[in-house]
């Protein structure tokens, strides 16, 4: 099983999601988040004084699929999430030691 | 005595408008500081509605328009003390300029102008001030700063008003008076830890915007109300008022897209006030040309002067001098110059009444602007240093909202989980 975890820009989120529905991906875990890469902050001006804000609004997607798809599963976000302009965001995927259900208590693949 | 009903229903109509600009100022200015600290500028601002109106029946109203101590033209008496003799007209007002409304209608509408000019100098100590001996403060420049500059220029024995300088609603006892208190006591508490180097931008600009609105809406009192009648002299103020401060409006942000930025909401909201404020003392004095001219002026000018803090190194932290000492001057000394006598007072340099009005306006602005920024710095360092003006550096850090006052402006983050009970509850007592 792998831990998918991607940041996008947040507009993106409707595509993605679109994207990982026709993968039938059933579930994810959304967060607002904060921060910067290469795409700097934007700035602000009041009264003339310019304030300069170096995090930038960002999505984090979790989600979890066995190993079979989980390249597709990348390339899917990827590719929905790309404007190809700076701050598109990451993927990155990390292997998983255990998943349970909590309803039901099933383990592993079986519980995704 | 005979009174004008149609006056008197104008002028305590005009004094419910002017009161009602302190509320409006606490959100203009709550608008354009950080989330922590939302409660306290509200707090100031509202307590400051509270502490000058009963000074002002008690002892700084009858400072500012009782019968002259002593001839000289510099303070009043305390023969109007809670309001002793009122019945008796206002002595200043006779002849031509004899009023027609009843003496309490005049105390009520000159308390809401106390009421809101110490409210102004909120603005430049923003987010660093102790409550309780900001109330001291409050209280000692009522008495001290505003019930002489006020008995000066509006009272019609004040040295300033007999000389011929003219401000028909206050550009030197409200705008130019809280403009210059404000840099002294400024510059007295010091600066916000981190400024200028810490962003510290407006938490709600929506909020400012609101405030500007309830400002502009209020300013109709201020300006007509200073008429102290329902007549032709009122209707030219209003009209004025109203035209100073779009121009002011279009001013502000015409600069600031000259200058390389964008037009700004806060701009617009900031343009509008200093319109005002410069229509203030000239309303009454000039024509539809004259408050044109003077808004746009004022919109332009201010929006450039309230960079200077930053080279002062002065941090007036609401532009109280940028926008009401500077649009108060600006107000001041163009009336020397669009002064006609068609809508009231003497002939103006343009319009042939040559130097001597911009002469008496110079020195009214000097006067005040000195005797007001010096009196406050002395107020301010003697308070400093008996009680203490300043924040603990703890409290700053943690804002006014909690540290001061024990409550907070917004509970948006984490209301869930504290309504779940993480946090414990004491239902009162």
């Amino acid at each position: 099983m792998k831990l998918i975890v991607a940041i996008i820009k947040p507009f993106k989120l409707e595509d993605v999601r679109n994207a990982l529905t026709r993968e039938g991906v059933v579930g994810m875990t959304v967060s607002e988040v904060q921060g910067y890469g290469r795409q700097s902050g934007h700035t602000e001006v009041y009264r003339g004084a310019e304030y300069q804000t170096s995090f930038v609004p960002k999505l984090k997607i979790e989600l979890v699929v066995s190993d079979d798809v989980a390249t597709e599963v990348v390339e899917a976000i990827v590719e929905a999430a790309r404007t190809e302009k700076i701050g598109d965001g990451k993927v990155w995927v990390l292997d998983v030691a255990e998943l349970v259900r909590v309803r039901t208590g099933e383990r592993g693949a079986e519980a995704i | 005595m005979h009174y004008s009903a149609g006056d008197t229903a104008w002028v305590l109509v005009s004094a419910a408008l002017v009161l009602f600009m302190t509320p409006g100022l606490a959100f203009f200015y709550a608008g354009m500081v950080r989330s922590k600290n939302v409660l306290g500028m509200l707090m100031q601002n509202f307590a400051t509605i509270a502490v000058v109106s009963l000074i002002w029946v008690f002892g700084a109203y009858s400072l500012a328009f009782g019968p002259d101590w002593g001839g000289a033209g510099l303070i009043g008496t305390l023969h109007f003390f809670g309001l002793a003799h009122s019945s008796q007209p206002v002595p200043g007002y006779t002849g031509a300029i004899a009023q027609h409304i009843p003496p309490l209608a005049f105390v009520v509408f000159q308390m809401t102008f106390a009421v809101i000019t110490p409210a102004l100098i909120t603005g430049s100590t923003a987010d660093r001030l102790r409550f309780g001996p900001f109330i001291v403060f409050v209280a000692l420049w009522s008495v001290l700063v505003y019930a002489p500059i006020a008995h000066w220029s509006f009272d019609p024995h004040g040295w300033l008003y007999r000389m011929g300088a003219e401000d028909f609603a206050g550009g030197t006892v409200v705008e130019i008076n809280a403009g210059a208190a404000g840099l002294a006591i400024a510059a007295v508490v010091g600066r916000r830890r981190g400024w200028p180097r810490s962003p510290m931008p407006p938490h709600n600009v929506p909020l400012a915007l609101l405030g500007a609105g309830i400002l502009w809406f209020g300013w109709f009192g201020f300006n007509a109300g200073s008429a102290l009648g329902a007549n032709t002299l009122a209707a030219h103020a209003f009209i004025n008022t109203n035209t100073a401060g779009a121009a002011g409006l279009l001013g502000w942000i015409a600069m600031e897209k000259l200058r390389g930025g964008k037009s700004t909401t806060l701009g617009a909201a900031s343009g509008a006030v200093a319109g005002l404020v410069a229509i203030t003392p000239s309303c009454g004095f000039v024509d539809a040309v004259g408050a044109g001219v003077i808004g746009l002026a004022a919109g332009a000018i201010c929006s450039v002067a309230v960079s200077a803090k930053f080279r002062m190194r002065l941090d007036d932290s609401l532009d109280v001098g940028g926008v009401h000492l500077v649009g108060g001057v600006i107000g001041m000394v163009l009336i020397g110059l669009f002064g006609t006598a068609a809508t009231g007072g003497v002939n103006g340099l343009l319009y042939g009444g040559g130097l001597p009005l911009l002469g008496h306006q110079a020195v009214a602005i000097l006067a005040c602007g000195a005797y007001s920024f010096g009196a406050t710095w002395v107020i301010a360092k003697v308070l400093d240093r008996l009680v203490g003006l300043r924040m603990t550096p703890e409290d700053e850090l943690e804002g006014m909202d909690t540290a001061l006052h024990a409550e907070s402006a917004y509970d948006f983050g984490g209301s869930f989980l504290r309504s779940l009970g993480g946090g414990g509850f004491r239902p009162a007592e």
